[in-house]
């Protein structure tokens, strides 16, 4: 994977999100075809924190499988950052592989991050493999 | 009949590649030891302990063991057990 696709109004809907829940962080999950975004699912973080966030285990299940009953798959996994930058931490790294091991958990699915940091929203995607992170393009229609 | 088991992406390495496997019915922590007979290191990739490792949700049917009776929750023949990493990070 070297891009995604990601309309506008997906997009935007993100940042919203970002933006209604900051200073806590927003999460969620961006799901279509291939590498294209056709759903935006707002998920609630119950760390209810401005510095983590965990996805609702019941929620996350609940998703995923419909995300599967619909013929979709799970393109990325989103969420902001309030007062850094849209890179992955060393927490998100860490937590993007199964415990105890460097196996992703979810290799074929993209790590979008938004920044509220800055006057500007800043939005990045990025693939977190094995010793390496790799930044891939936003592509917007 | 047998319990299903999801075997998530990471683990399928494990698993020879099968997404889905069959285990005894009995208690989660049983059947973490019944999947590690067949299919040797799983056991410790999901269990620490006694206990389910953190960042690592199993469902039984559709409830997470945690709001059932966590590693003694009970599953029977025809259940289905989905083992789903977490998704959570974060600055710190």
């Amino acid at each position: 994977m070297t891009h995604i696709f990601i309309s506008k109004e997906h997009l935007d809907d993100i940042i919203s999100h970002s933006r209604e829940v900051y200073p806590k962080e927003a999460c969620g999950i961006l799901a279509g075809k291939g590498n294209t975004v056709e759903r935006v699912y707002r998920m609630k973080n119950i760390d209810d924190s401005t510095v983590t966030y965990s996805f609702d285990s019941g929620e996350q299940f609940k998703v995923m499988k419909e995300i599967e009953k619909d013929g979709l798959r799970m393109v990325a996994i989103y969420h902001s950052h309030t007062s850094s930058p849209a890179f992955p931490s060393q927490t998100d790294i860490s937590r993007a592989f199964y415990p105890g091991t460097d196996y992703e958990n979810y290799p074929d699915t993209a790590y979008v991050i938004v920044s509220l940091a800055y006057e500007e929203p800043e939005i990045n995607a990025f693939l977190i493999k094995k010793g390496a992170i790799e930044k891939i393009k936003i592509l917007s229609s | 009949m047998a319990v299903k088991v999801r075997i998530p992406t990471p683990l399928q390495r494990l698993t020879g590649g099968q997404e889905l496997v069959e285990g005894k019915p009995g208690t989660i922590i049983e059947l973490v030891n019944d999947l590690e007979s067949k299919f040797p290191g799983i056991g410790e990739r999901l269990s620490e302990g006694g206990k389910i490792r953190r960042f690592v949700n199993i469902y039984v049917n559709e409830e997470d063991i945690r709001f059932l009776k966590a590693e003694q929750t009970e599953v029977k023949d025809g259940d289905e057990v989905s083992i789903v990493p977490a998704i959570a990070g974060g600055v710190f």
